[in-house]
C-alpha cells in the first residue's frame, strides 16, 4: 500500500511537471532570464503547487501519523547554515546552465531524452561525491543509519 | 533592460497553473499517505543510502516519475523540450545539481514547493539562493558570453 501510494504520487507529480511545461528546459531558462524575453510560467507552477501544499502541509503538521497509520516525518532541521546556502547556490548554477532540476530531468529521462539521461547520470555521480565526502569528513558517524536525518531533512 | 519584456509566445499561464496544482496534489498525497516530503533530490539521494524498508517507497515514487511520460503518451503527444546544452555542459550541470542539492538538502521541489508550503524559513533562504545563482548563470551565458 505504501509503495502504491508513493508510485501514484510520483506519477501525478510527473504528469504535473509535463502539463506545466517544466520538462522543457527552454521554459525554465526563459523564467530565469529576467533581462531577456521573460517567461513567467514557472512562477505559476510554484504558485499553484504551494497553494495546494499550504493546505496539505497545514493538515500534516497537526498529525503525528499518516492516513495509513504510519509515522509522519516532516523535516526537523531549522538552522540556516553555510551548507544550506552554499549548496543551494551551487545547485542554482547547475540549474541555470541547462534548465534541468532533478524532477523534470528524471521525467524527461522517462520520455526517452538522451540528454536528460546523461544529466541524471552526472547528477547521480554528484550525489555519490557528496556521500563519499561526508564519510571522509565524519568517518565515525558516517554510517547511513545515523545520518538519515541529514540525508532526508527536506 | 529597464523594462521587463514578457515572452508571450512561450508563456502558458493556464497549463502551468494546472500543472502546479497537480504537483501540489502529488506532494499532498505523499505527505498525507506516506508521511514524507516530495523532494526529488532527497528521495533519490536518500535511496542511495537507504535501508531495505526505507527504499521501497523511494523507488516506487521515482518509478512513478519515470512512468509519467508513458501514461501521458497514451492520451497525446509529449510536450516539446528545447535543450541547447552540449555534452560537456550537461555533465557539468548534472554534477553541480547533484552535489549542490545534497549539501543544500533540497531542490526546487523539496525547498521550492514543499518547503515554502511548510512556511520553512530554511527553504525560503534556499529557494532565494538557487533562484539567484540560476538567474545569474543565465544572464552570464545569454547576455555576457554571447
Amino acid at each position: 500500500m505504501k509503495q502504491l501510494s508513493a508510485f501514484a504520487a510520483g506519477l501525478i507529480f510527473g504528469l504535473g511537471l509535463l502539463l506545466s511545461g517544466m520538462t522543457d528546459p527552454g521554459k525554465v531558462l526563459g523564467f530565469l532570464d529576467f533581462t531577456g524575453a521573460w517567461d513567467p510560467s514557472l512562477a505559476l507552477v510554484m504558485g499553484g503547487a504551494v497553494l495546494v501544499g499550504l493546505f496539505a502541509f497545514g493538515a500534516a503538521r497537526r498529525r503525528t501519523v499518516t492516513l495509513l497509520g504510519d509515522a509522519l516525518r516532516l523535516p526537523t532541521a531549522r538552522d540556516i547554515d553555510a551548507r544550506l546556502v552554499v549548496g543551494s547556490l551551487v545547485f542554482g548554477v547547475g540549474w541555470g546552465l541547462v534548465g534541468f532540476c532533478p524532477g523534470p530531468a528524471i521525467v524527461s529521462m522517462g520520455s526517452g531524452q538522451l540528454k536528460a539521461a546523461l544529466f541524471v547520470a552526472a547528477m547521480l555521480v554528484g550525489m555519490l561525491i557528496y556521500i563519499v565526502a561526508e564519510r571522509l569528513r565524519r568517518p565515525r558517524e558516517g554510517d547511513a543509519t545515523e545520518n538519515r536525518g541529514a540525508y532526508s531533512s527536506d | 533592460m529597464l523594462f521587463m519584456t514578457l515572452d508571450w509566445t512561450h508563456f502558458t499561464p493556464w497549463t502551468s497553473l494546472a500543472g502546479g496544482l497537480l504537483i501540489g496534489a502529488a506532494a499532498a498525497l505523499l505527505v498525507l499517505l506516506n508521511g514524507r516530503v516530495a523532494g526529488i533530490s532527497s528521495v533519490l539521494g536518500g535511496l542511495m543510502v537507504a535501508e531495505r524498508e526505507d527504499a521501497g517507497w523511494r523507488a516506487a515514487f521515482l518509478i512513478g516519475l519515470i512512468a509519467a511520460p508513458a501514461l501521458w503518451g497514451l492520451v497525446g503527444a509529449l510536450p516539446a523540450a528545447r535543450i541547447d546544452a552540449g555534452t560537456a555542459t550537461l555533465i557539468a550541470s548534472g554534477l553541480l545539481v547533484g552535489v549542490g542539492t545534497r549539501y543544500g538538502s533540497g531542490c526546487t521541489s523539496g525547498h521550492g514547493v514543499c518547503g515554502l508550503s511548510r512556511l520553512s524559513p530554511r527553504s525560503l533562504v534556499a529557494t532565494l539562493a538557487f533562484m539567484f545563482t540560476g538567474a545569474c548563470t543565465v544572464f552570464v551565458v545569454r547576455h555576457v558570453l554571447t
